[in-house]
């Protein structure tokens, strides 16, 4: 499965998904996860962007799915964070939100560390079939954009967990996410309506 | 509803947290919070459940609050070792009143070392952070300390940590 599917670009499917979303929250994961998230909906107030606490995506969108289950929620994962908090897919699968959906970029290396490779690379290992294992049955590597953009529209429709898997190159991201995580945090819960704009 | 002389620690927390609509519970399970955990299980009020890890517990609270609902981190101190990088690059950082309760290991009659040893981590770190904390000693005080940092957190929008002293709980004890 893995190795039939296409080296694809973070900020083209970044762009891709946020096309499509209305007011579905999404979480972008440290480093170039939430770049390229800035980079394609910098004004969007449904963005979190994680600028530190390195594997919580997933959990931090998990709790913002418990609050709110009637708005879909995605979580934007590098693949080297996922692996530092593996056990937060067993949580997923038991509490089985509806309204989750975790995309993981995986191009097999801590990229803004200067790209070393992650170990997970080395073995082999296969985020999907994990994902599977721990109880998250629709998950799927998207083999190419239009399979991603084809999950994306699933995912949108359907009721959850989802995992969505792309291989991705080593680009860097299209712009930075400025460092201000109160302003973030801000907007977000404006974009949640909990706090008046 | 009772005295609070004739309550127990777990039932007079539980009090505060609905008091406080503090809805969600999250933790990794320790044998002193068991009545606690099993009381927050049996009321619907509360959405309760176990974490593979701390650091997963606090970021479904912190994005849960995020979206409106309040929740609060339930673990032990060697659980609470794990946390000071998601304390300080998340909560911290982002001014969320992440709650936190610790039910303490390591102190008055621990027989394991490395709880008394990770124990010692536990009141520099949050003092380094800068995140307010208390220690529960006595069952007159509970209800008075928890209602007040809860208070308190939301207020400031900081994290909070509630500490249980096995001077009220009775902690854990060789066998």
């Amino acid at each position: 499965m893995l190795r039939n599917t296409r080296v694809m670009n973070r900020f083209d499917l970044t762009r891709r998904l946020v096309a499509k979303l209305k007011d579905e929250a999404v979480v972008g994961g440290i480093g170039f996860s939430n770049f390229d998230l800035w980079a394609s909906s910098a004004g969007r107030a449904e963005n979190f962007y994680m600028l530190g606490s390195m594997g919580l995506a997933v959990p931090i969108a998990l709790g913002v799915a418990i609050a709110q289950p009637r708005r879909k929620v995605f979580a934007l994962e590098g693949d080297g964070s996922l692996l530092m908090q593996l056990g937060c897919l067993a949580t997923v699968a038991a509490r089985a939100p509806r309204n989750l959906a975790i995309v993981v970029w995986d191009n097999g290396v801590y990229a803004i560390t200067g790209g070393q490779a992650t170990p997970a690379a080395q073995a082999g290992t296969d985020i999907v079939a994990v994902a599977r294992g721990a109880g998250i049955a629709q998950s799927a590597w998207a083999s190419d954009e239009a399979e991603f953009e084809a999950l994306a529209e699933q995912a949108l429709a359907g009721d959850g967990p989802w995992l969505i898997a792309a291989r991705i190159d080593a680009e860097r991201p299209a712009k930075q996410t400025p460092r201000d995580p109160v302003l973030h945090r801000q907007r977000f819960m404006q974009g949640m309506g909990v706090r008046e704009g | 509803m009772a005295d609070a002389t004739t309550r127990s620690w777990h039932g007079i927390v539980l009090d505060v947290l609905r008091r406080n609509e503090v809805r969600l519970v999250t933790y990794v399970p320790d044998n002193v919070l068991r009545p606690l955990i099993e009381g927050a299980h049996a009321d619907p009020f509360f959405t309760a459940f176990p974490t593979a890890r701390e650091e997963e517990a606090a970021g479904i609270v912190c994005g849960a609050w995020m979206a409106g609902m309040r929740g609060i981190v339930l673990m032990q101190t060697s659980g609470f070792a794990t946390l000071p990088n998601v304390l300080a690059s998340l909560a911290c950082a982002c001014q969320i009143p992440l709650l936190m309760m610790v039910s303490e290991r390591g102190t008055l009659g621990e027989f394991n070392l490395g709880q008394a040893l990770v124990c010692r981590t536990m009141r520099p770190v949050l003092d380094a952070l800068g995140v307010e904390h208390h220690t529960i000693t006595r069952l007159d005080e509970a209800e008075f300390i928890v209602d007040r940092t809860i208070r308190q957190a939301v207020g400031t929008q900081a994290p909070a940590c509630l500490i249980l002293s096995p001077l009220l709980t009775g902690g854990k004890v060789a066998s």
